[in-house]
């Protein structure tokens, strides 16, 4: 492989790792307010073909991501209501919506399958994509990747730097301590639920409208699940989150080379062994490996090593509030 | 801020938990709210504070009603409170427990730092709450609510589970806080800290008040009058007598025990038969470390262990306990009992053998015989997280398998009132009067120098010799556990 087709190769890993950054980070927002949406891979359908249809019948492909928006954050709000209001398991709401939209997606989709919607620009940045290596990998894109970079900074920056930010994960840390110091918990849960199930949405939108533009039955399942098990693996830090995915997108892209040379085991292995390599990476970092690991090492190093490895849930992820 | 309870009631269910509760706390003293478990002090502090909600009367400020519905309110009339289990986020950095709030300033490190040196608290605003003590995230607390400004402040049970030195650091603030005019409510079942920090003290019993009385210092007759209004009757605490055997029960030979903060090594140390063994120490200096690796919980990562001339080393926690060891540990709804089970569930749980059909006759009766003999306040059908904390205690001592040889307990009577406390030590020294082995871990001193015949102090990552209690003060023990063996 030579450097021209090593950097085309990182482009596409990047661009196709986009829209499941959008929904792990996404994921970690509704996460880190203290609940789990675990409806994501059948939103991402809903959502991609909510997009799709919206953007084929206006001919404008904005009008699609606003739609995918809209579908994301009405099915958060049915998870919101379920999980706050009512009270009810969190783990059952999502996972019921998740079968339910995938489900509807082919039922609403079937008159649209193999169809043509407008398509996401290419819009290589001045200046920027004229950096040598970086340029063609980051900035030879689309308005999609540009934001999927926007979103990283911006939202680890508001967890971080800002007092919403710190607002939410106190909601999703200690609700009741949170509920003392003035935070109104249940509108906080509900907001943040619906923003990050907008997002999911709209990476719904970004597959069938950019990325896999077009629309088939079940046509990108899979990667909801995929988004949830990178929150867990990014410790519910948007940082290491979209860390996550690009390297589950480099993999991708790098196996799918590997197909065409390796000739000798079957194809079908290829592209599921992203899957294994996120199940490795998940039993590493949230079993007590990183503990064992790190009883190698010295005190003083010891500590600053769980910090940045250790992955700890927001302390009441999934569970309801209940004032006294 | 001079402050007035006029007629308050509070029912939850069936229980008066307030019955017609006045009383004034005048601005610039330090008030103490005296009473045992379940006396209606939480109660009446958490309606002060906005957390619940009373039923009748009203509460003054400086002669005017005020309406508290929320904590919010509270904080925007100048309430604040500090609570037995600090209501902060232990996964936030100190400098985020100290900003989470939905108003007001943004705070900077350097001013934390600032707020912090006015009251000799040493506080890093980049190190995890988590990592900290109890006493340190309650300063933390202090710090805030100061920040917020309020003038009135309570405190609830603030002296369970901090050092001697921190006891010592938060009286002064209080103290500070009075003479600026400020009116502190000090609530807590411990008569040795009411009469060393407050200026007056009101006892409530059964939700009402019996009465309110200043606090002079010096004044001798003062704690028996004070046990007198609490309970209607005089205590004896249970002593217990000198340990002669010299048989020796558990023996420790050139162990380390490590977790990811800190590494001990005890050379030798041997615990005879029917002793009381008390570790003193800060919180997290190593004596749960010492507990768990002799609970064969956890493995040390060098030395032997023996119980009885029987080697126990890397043996698995199912062999100690045929040994006859018994771990009670500290928390109660999390590791001792099983939250969602009833009391005679938890009796099969303990005598399950390879049956695969419960006996519920003999579950009911088992558990009949524990709450008559250990005088729970509940049916065999009560489901423990229902118990109140002195019952859910009596619980788990109940449970202990009889004939044990080593007794290993974290904060046995923590938030335990009085009566519940005596109970529970007279228990256990019958059980050293059976040849039992007792060590415990508490951060209450006097009751290490009341209960131990030897101490063991864990400070800076050392453990002392054993120390002798003959003679030993707690303010000695208090100044070794700061480093001073």
């Amino acid at each position: 492989m030579n450097t021209t087709e090593l950097i085309s190769l990182l482009a596409i890993a990047v661009a196709a790792a986009a829209p499941i950054v959008i929904a792990a980070i996404g994921e970690t927002i509704t996460e880190r307010v203290g609940v789990i949406n675990l409806s994501a891979d059948g939103v991402i359908l809903l959502a991609g073909l909510g997009g799709f249809v919206a953007a084929q019948t206006t001919k404008n492909v904005w009008i699609g991501f606003v739609a995918a928006a809209i579908v994301g954050s009405l099915v958060a709000l049915v998870v919101a209501f379920g999980a706050i209001t009512l009270k009810q398991s969190q783990t059952a709401i999502g996972f019921v919506l998740a079968l339910l939209c995938t489900d509807l997606s082919s039922f609403l989709g079937a008159p649209f399958v193999l169809t043509d919607a407008p398509r996401v620009p290419s819009w290589p940045l001045p200046l920027l994509s004229d950096i040598p290596y970086l340029g063609p990998i980051l900035f030879h894109a689309d308005a999609v990747v540009y934001f999927t970079y926007l979103l990283i900074g911006v939202s680890w920056f508001y967890f971080y730097k800002t007092r919403p930010g710190l607002l939410l994960r106190s909601v999703g840390e200690q609700p009741s301590a949170a509920f003392a110091r003035g935070v109104p918990v249940i509108a906080t849960r509900y907001l943040y639920t619906i923003v990050g199930g907008a997002l999911v949405g709209i990476a719904g939108a970004a597959f069938t409208l950019d990325i896999k533009a077009g629309w088939t039955f079940r046509h990108v399942a899979g990667y909801g699940w995929i988004a949830l098990s990178l929150v867990i693996f990014g410790g519910w830090n948007p940082l290491k989150v979209a860390l996550g995915a690009y390297l589950f997108g480099i993999t991708q892209s790098l196996l799918g080379k590997a197909q065409s040379v390796v000739t000798l085991i079957p194809s079908q292995v290829f592209p599921i062994l992203p899957f294994v390599f996120m199940i490795l990476v998940l039993m590493v970092s949230s079993g007590d490996l990183v503990d064992r690991m790190a009883r190698l090492f010295p005190l003083g190093v010891r500590r600053a090593l769980l910090r940045t490895l250790r992955a700890t849930p927001p302390n009441s992820l999934g569970k309801p509030f209940e004032q006294d | 801020m001079r402050l007035e309870f006029r007629n308050i009631h509070k029912t939850f269910g069936q229980v008066h938990a307030n019955n017609d509760v006045s009383f004034v706390v005048e601005a610039g003293t330090i008030h103490g709210l005296l009473g045992e478990n379940g006396a209606g002090k939480s109660t009446l502090v958490k309606m002060l504070t906005g957390f619940i909600s009373r039923d009748s009367g009203e509460i003054l400020f400086d002669d005017k009603p005020v309406l508290i519905r929320t904590p919010v309110d509270g904080i925007r009339q100048g309430v604040g409170m500090l609570h037995q289990d600090p209501l902060d986020f232990p996964a936030l950095t100190v400098l985020e427990n100290f900003r989470a709030m939905a108003g007001g300033r943004w705070y900077t490190a350097a001013d934390l730092r600032k707020l912090a040196a006015e009251f000799n608290f040493d506080l890093d605003p980049e190190e995890q709450a988590g990592n900290l003590t109890v006493g340190e995230r309650q300063q933390i607390e202090l710090l805030r609510l100061l920040a917020l400004g309020v003038r009135t402040l309570v405190l609830d049970e603030p002296t369970t589970g901090i050092s001697a030195h921190q006891k010592d650091q938060l009286f002064a603030a209080m103290r500070t806080l009075a003479g600026q005019g400020k009116s502190v409510i000090f609530v807590s079942h411990k008569l040795e800290d009411v009469e060393e920090v407050c200026d007056y003290a009101t006892v409530m019993r059964r939700g009402g008040v019996v009465g309110s009385l200043p606090v002079a210092k010096g004044d001798d007759t003062l704690a028996a009058r004070l046990v007198d209004m609490m309970f209607g009757r005089e205590l004896a605490l249970p002593s217990k007598p000198l340990t002669t055997t010299p048989t020796p029960a558990l023996v420790l030979e050139d162990v380390v025990l490590e977790d990811e903060r800190l590494s001990i090594h005890v050379p030798k140390f041997i615990a005879p038969c029917g002793e009381v063994i008390g570790l003193a120490g800060l919180e997290g200096s190593g004596q749960r470390l010492f507990i768990l690796a002799c609970a064969g919980v956890q493995a040390p990562s060098r030395g032997q262990i023996h119980l009885r001339a029987v080697n126990l080393t890397h043996k698995p926690y199912a062999a100690y306990q045929d040994a006859g060891v018994c771990y009670v540990p500290a928390d109660r709804m999390r590791e001792g009992l099983v939250p969602g089970l009833t009391i005679q569930e938890h009796v099969a749980l303990r005598d399950g053998s390879g049956e695969f059909f419960l006996n519920t006759t003999a579950m009911q009766q088992g558990a009949e015989r524990a709450i008559a003999e250990y005088k729970i306040r509940g049916t065999p059908t009560s489901f423990v997280e229902r118990l109140s904390g002195g019952n859910q205690q009596r619980t788990q001592l109940a449970l202990m398998p009889p004939d044990l040889k080593l007794i290993l307990m974290e904060h046995p009577t923590r938030g335990l009132d009085i009566d519940s406390t005596i109970w529970i030590w007279k228990l256990l020294i019958d059980r050293c009067a059976q040849g039992a082995t007792i060590m415990f871990a508490s951060s209450d001193l006097d009751e290490i120098v009341q209960y131990s015949d030897r101490v063991l102090v864990f400070s800076g990552g050392q453990v002392s010799e054993p120390i002798s209690t003959q003679g030993l003060t707690a303010d000695r023990l208090g100044e070794m556990i700061g480093g001073k063996f």
